[in-house]
């Protein structure tokens, strides 16, 4: 195989891993208000997360850092040109991030309201604004044929990227409410379980719909299989959180959103940013990247490290593999 | 936007954030540095003493670590976007080697690091002793690795190696990785880096730790913090003779790197052997006015050559010889913010260090420190180093202008292109504020829990299985 198409599989991967693991970091955010209905409450549901969600987050890091490695023109038109969608992604991580930490530091139940409005904000943008990104960059964007970005903002905000936008934020919901269920106890595991297989019939329609819009603009037959996949993943993962089989429920929704990723990379090989003008401007995962010998360096490091990484991250899910439960809250 | 009175345009403004939101980065920065390994040999003490004077200092200045923490993170993530997004035709020309160090970073030292703090915060009764000590070894560890790899990226910019040009395509493509990771730049800006980072790390802990010895004489804790000061303060004498023996080797080799960033310390016009170095100036700096100078003979041709009566090359020299090979241009960066910068790097630095010593003394031979200057002195003493650092890097980012590569690059050449002013201004405004106001928070934060002093801790979690599903966790956001 091609280095370039390696590196086009590991970004994949990089991407995957990101919305599998922090998808439901945002899930967990964006139900705080929901399931929470008290500050113990709301601790429970925040420190299912507490030990790993910037281990999580790293895995975008390692994405955008591999994305500038192995393809600079893509990393460099992709984040110059969705740059305010990028943006409030920032925003969103930076108080999302601080409010993890800092919410309990004080006690006055407005500081926390605060910080609590912080993290449902701070889950819900970029659990949209991703979904926007990625249905973009599957769609093709107006590019000049020395690949500079001449759209404006308002080219981002077509139906199919704000349907993008829903799907991502509602499966992401539903994987962390799934999530939630699988990690807690008592009543709210009840509510969770509850809540996952409700909003997941929604989900399910979203979804199947983005994924068959996404095949009318750009197929192939890989992306077709993934897609159905996706979509079959989804529904026994609800099927299992009806019966309250968390754990399976939670291994459909992971892959269901690991397939419905793949969908969108395989429906995009070999480019990795369409021009939706000059086809000159197109950028390929060839002319895209950087040079052999700065890809063959980067594979012998991911090859040595990413197991390592996988190894001491599943480790550290084993260790806080218990449920969590209100009366697990300290006092103070 | 002619009617300001000066042209603004998205260069400027997406330099001014690029300064703005690094230099904040690297508030936090220093802190998460030395703090990991202070707090690992304070949790190692415990560890090998089992003195729990140790795990209630561990555990203290682990929270203030974290308070932290969380910010080194949030800001780092947009350092790591922000190439792209303000510095797209930059990322198209370095690309190829710069890429590389920054996935390395992410992959070999931001996992390690982000997955065993979580597993150090939340990990206090779930793990054993050994491993849960590991776990804070391995969060310092990666951190430290961390600026490595980043810092032999910035020296990339700074003395560009192990690289040619691409004739068809203009671009830089890497031919030797190993050049760039052992860039002669990059193996001292490390250590020099590193030792910045502890005189930070030092004098917090050391301040803190001085602050409750003056306050609660005699508290049951008072033995804690006279140690916490000594330590503290014995690591911030280490770092400034750390920092003073690689800056100086940092200034030699910058000398042949870069002359004019070294021309442009001292202000220096023209080239002079022996060449003196002025502590201040009051006059102008572009030379033409020089009302009084307080000068050390031969301390710039030592500085930069090594040799007293050594040569340093002076501005105009530089300018013209750069013209010539690189064609009309200005290559002399703005003298004035060199010039003070360097000195406020060196001065703030060595500032820290001397109440560093007063302290040592002040609490010699067991005696209790009582001078209300001392306190004072005290708890400046944190801003002093990070003042120091900031001002290093302004120096170091601003002494390399107008090259954003040293030699290869201009830095007006890198910003993007399809980005407009409207977009620079609104991204700048809104990290600005947010920054602004996350940083009132965070310094609140820090000083509450400093002032709360070291915690009661219950004793150690033993491992009695009954009834697991209940007991409250060690450690709960
Ligand atoms: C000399 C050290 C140094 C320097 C020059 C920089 N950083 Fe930094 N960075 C660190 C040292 C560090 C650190 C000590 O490793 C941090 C600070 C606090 C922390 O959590 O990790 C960090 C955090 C941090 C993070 C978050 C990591 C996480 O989630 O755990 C990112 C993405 C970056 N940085 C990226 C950058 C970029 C792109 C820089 C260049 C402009 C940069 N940093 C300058
Ligand atoms: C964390 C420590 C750093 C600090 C405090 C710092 C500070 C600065 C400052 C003050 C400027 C000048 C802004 C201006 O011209 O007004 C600058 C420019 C720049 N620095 Fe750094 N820098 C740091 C690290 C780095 C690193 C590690 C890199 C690259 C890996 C880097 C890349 C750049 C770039 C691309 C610019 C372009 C903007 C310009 O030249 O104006 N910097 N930096
Ligand atoms: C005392 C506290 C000091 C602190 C906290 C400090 C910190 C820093 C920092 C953060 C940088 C930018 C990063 C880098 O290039 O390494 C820097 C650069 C530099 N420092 Fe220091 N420094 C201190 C003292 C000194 C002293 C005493 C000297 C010289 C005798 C010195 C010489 C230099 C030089 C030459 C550079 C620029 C390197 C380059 O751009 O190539 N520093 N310093």
């Amino acid at each position: 195989m091609e280095l370039t198409t390696i590196w086009f599989l590991l970004v994949a991967v990089l991407f995957t891993g990101y919305f599998i693991l922090e998808g439901f970091d945002f899930g967990v955010g964006m139900l705080l208000p929901v399931l929470g209905r008290d500050d113990r409450q709301r601790r429970v549901l925040i420190n299912t997360i507490g030990p790993v969600w910037d281990g999580n987050e790293v895995w975008l890091i390692t994405a955008g850092g591999a994305m500038f490695a192995a393809f600079p023109e893509w990393y460099a038109t992709l984040f110059s040109g969705f740059y305010l969608p990028l943006l409030l992604i920032l925003l969103a991580l930076i108080v999302r991030g601080v409010a993890f930490e800092y919410r309990h530091k004080r006690p006055e139940a407005s500081w926390k309201r605060r910080w609590d409005t912080a993290i449902f904000v701070g889950s819900l943008v970029p659990a949209i604004l991703w979904g926007v990104a990625f249905a973009n960059i599957l769609r093709g964007v107006p590019l000049s044929a020395d690949h500079e970005y001449v759209g404006g903002l308002v080219d981002l905000l077509n139906p199919y990227a704000l349907l993008g936008g829903v799907t991502t934020a509602a499966l992401f919901l539903t994987h962390g409410a799934v999530f939630i269920a699988l990690k807690t106890t008592g009543e709210i595991r009840e509510r969770a379980g509850a809540l996952a297989v409700k909003l997941g019939v929604g989900t399910a329609v979203v979804a199947v719909a983005f994924l068959a819009w996404t095949l009318t603009i750009r197929a192939s037959a890989a992306a077709v299989v993934l897609a159905v996949g996706a979509a079959l993943a989804l529904v026994a993962g609800l099927a299992a959180a009806r019966v309250r089989r968390e754990g399976w429920a939670f291994t459909g929704t992971a892959v269901a959103i690991a397939l419905a990723v793949a969908t969108l990379f395989a429906a995009l090989f070999p480019n990795v940013l369409p021009s939706t003008l000059d086809a000159a401007g197109t950028l390929t995962a060839s002319n895209a990247s950087s040079t052999p010998y700065t890809l063959k360096i980067m594979t012998w490091v991911a090859v040595v490290f990413t197991p390592i990484v996988l190894a001491y991250q599943g480790w550290t899910y084993w260790v806080f593999r218990r449920r969590i439960g209100v009366q697990n809250i300290p006092q103070h | 936007m002619q009617s300001w009175g000066f042209q603004v345009d998205a260069l400027d403004v997406a330099r001014w954030q690029f300064g703005v939101t690094t230099v904040y980065h690297f508030l936090f920065v220093p802190l998460t540095i030395g703090l990991s390994v202070l707090v690992a040999i304070l949790q190692t003490m415990w560890h090998r003493t089992g003195n729990e004077r140790y795990l209630k200092l561990t555990r203290f200045y682990g929270k203030l670590f974290l308070i932290n923490f969380a910010m080194g993170v949030v800001t780092g993530i947009v350092q790591e976007f922000q190439f792209g997004m303000n510095w797209s035709d930059y990322s198209r020309f370095v690309g190829d080697i710069f890429g590389a160090p920054l996935a390395i970073e992410a992959l070999v030292a931001f996992f390690l690091e982000s997955t065993f703090i979580g597993l150090w915060i939340f990990g206090w009764d779930r793990l054993p002793k050994r491993a849960h000590l590991a776990s804070i070894w391995a969060a310092a560890i990666g951190t430290n690795l961390s600026a490595y790899f980043i810092l032999a990226a910035n020296s990339f910019m700074q003395n560009p190696v192990g690289f040619r040009i691409n004739p068809d395509s203009g671009r830089a493509e890497l031919t030797d990785f190993v050049a760039v990771l052992t860039n002669k730049v990059a193996l001292i800006t490390f250590p020099h880096t590193l030792a910045g980072s502890f005189l930070v790390a030092g004098s917090l802990v050391l301040t803190v730790g001085l602050w409750h010895v003056m306050r609660n004489r005699d508290s049951a804790d008072t033995g804690a913090y006279r140690f916490a000061t000594k330590f503290g303060a014995w690591t911030v004498m280490v770092a400034t003779a750390a920092v003073l023996i690689t800056g100086d080797i940092q200034g030699k080799i910058m000398t042949q790197v870069q002359p004019m960033k070294m021309a442009a310390a001292e202000g220096l016009y023209t080239t002079e052997s022996p060449a003196s170095f002025s502590v201040f100036t009051v006059g102008s700096l572009d030379g033409s006015r020089e009302v009084f100078a307080l000068k050390i003979p031969y301390l710039l041709s030592f500085l930069g050559t090594g040799d007293p009566n050594g040569t340093v090359q002076g501005i105009n020299d530089l300018q013209a010889q750069y013209a010539s090979q690189y064609g009309p241009g200005n290559y002399a960066p703005i003298i004035p913010v060199t010039y003070w910068s360097f000195r406020f790097m060196i001065g703030f630095g060595l500032a820290a260090a001397a109440i560093a010593l007063l302290v040592l003394w002040s609490q010699r031979k067991g005696r209790t420190p009582t001078s209300r200057w001392l306190l004072r002195a005290g708890l400046v003493l944190p801003v002093l180093p990070l003042l120091a650092n900031s001002f290093g890097w302004i120096f170091t980012e601003m002494g390399r202008q107008p090259w954003i590569v040293f030699g290869e690059m201009l830095t007006r050449n890198g910003v993007s292109r399809s980005v407009s002013l409207t977009e620079v201004l609104t991204s700048f405004t809104a990290f600005t504020l947010i920054y602004a106001t996350l940083a009132v928070i965070e310094f609140k934060l820090l000083v509450r829990y400093a002032r709360a002093g070291v915690p009661d801790v219950t004793p150690a979690p033993v491992d009695d299985d009954t009834d697991d599903a209940e007991r409250p966790l060690a450690f709960a956001y």
